[in-house]
């Protein structure tokens, strides 16, 4: 059943930005940043039950190099913030960034000096996820929001 | 409050030996917190691993009273192995300026107990070999768990990456 029996004779037409997002959209490899308990349900939203392969998101990379996504996983301490921030410039361009759980979002109950407030102060977050820590639902929904939003980006194009 | 007859004894010989510098003797579920005169800390401890065998320094920490006198406190959580006792001694110093003597020299575990409690109230050790901060940055200038510092830190304090990336020349 492929294509071909489909479309007989003729052809497709379609642009090159819908194309290179469609492709984008379901290859989004994820960076984990795990911090703290938010990344256990980081694993289990790559893990069979939830299965982030659906997606196209089951690549965990531990290399910057080779990820689209970064996915902040716990409190994040003025320490740390530096080495984010660092893992986050070798990421290569495009390149997105969930913060996970109300502790990267906000600070959650880290209400203290030694954790930044929010890794929005040092990252260009695209989606915030709640909870405490969020169920895998939660991660996959915000996963299928940067899908969205990566299929109505320009990529090539440039909008002039 | 019950105290033991060997925590009694241990306290007896301390009274003998100090008898101006065993302020307070108190006790708390269990626990004996001996309270000391600053000037003799040292001494104290000394004969209290010579003498008694308190040979393991489980922890040493450091409260904000917030009284106008005496405001910081420094506490010393020992055991003795071989008499299976706990002993919790306390000193008091000053808001200005705050000095006690170090005990580096009897356990090496104060090392970095007496760095912690320097670093997070400001509290000086006399002949501390290393006294430097253990968790803050370096050139911090606050003692955080002072309790004028506030909750959320002092702006700008501690620095935050550069969100503009590095370009390469």
């Amino acid at each position: 059943m492929g294509l071909e029996s489909a479309l007989g004779e003729g052809y497709l037409t379609t642009r090159v930005d819908s194309l290179v997002n469609w492709a984008r959209s379901n290859a989004v490899w994820p960076m984990p940043m795990g911090l703290a308990c938010c990344a256990i349900e980081m694993m289990a939203f790559a893990g069979p039950r939830y299965d982030v392969s659906r997606f196209g998101s089951e690549v965990f990379r531990f290399s910057p190099r080779q990820s689209d996504l970064m996915i902040v996983a716990g409190w994040c301490t003025y320490k740390m913030s530096h080495a984010i921030r660092r893992i986050w410039d070798q990421m290569p361009d495009p390149k997105w960034c969930v913060a996970m759980g109300a502790c990267a979002s906000t600070g959650g109950m880290h209400r203290c000096y030694g954790v930044v407030q929010g890794v929005d102060n040092f990252l260009p977050v695209d989606a915030y996820i709640s909870g405490c820590p969020p169920r895998p639902d939660a991660v996959i929904n915000a996963l299928m929001k940067i899908q969205n939003k990566i299929k109505t980006e320009h990529s090539v194009l440039l909008d002039t | 409050m019950n105290i033991s007859s060997a925590h009694q004894k241990v306290i007896d010989d301390l009274k003998n030996q100090y008898p101006d510098d065993i302020l307070e003797v108190t006790g708390y579920q269990g626990d004996i917190l001996v309270r000391t005169s600053v000037n003799k800390i040292h001494d104290i401890c000394r004969r209290l691993y010579d003498e008694h065998r308190f040979i393991y320094l489980v922890d040493i920490f450091g409260t904000d009273r917030f009284t106008s006198e005496e405001r910081f406190e420094v506490i010393y959580n020992i055991v003795s192995l071989r008499d299976q006792l706990r002993l919790f001694l306390k000193v008091r110093c000053e808001e200005e300026d705050p000095h006690v003597q170090t005990v580096t020299d009897i356990w090496k575990a104060a090392n970095w107990q007496e760095r912690q409690t320097y670093d997070m109230f400001g509290v000086i050790f006399d002949d501390h070999p290393d006294l430097r901060r253990v968790y803050l940055p370096e050139d911090f200038e606050y003692y955080p768990l002072r309790k004028e510092f506030p909750l959320l830190g002092i702006p700008g304090s501690i620095e935050l990456p550069s969100t503009t990336p590095d370009t390469e020349d």
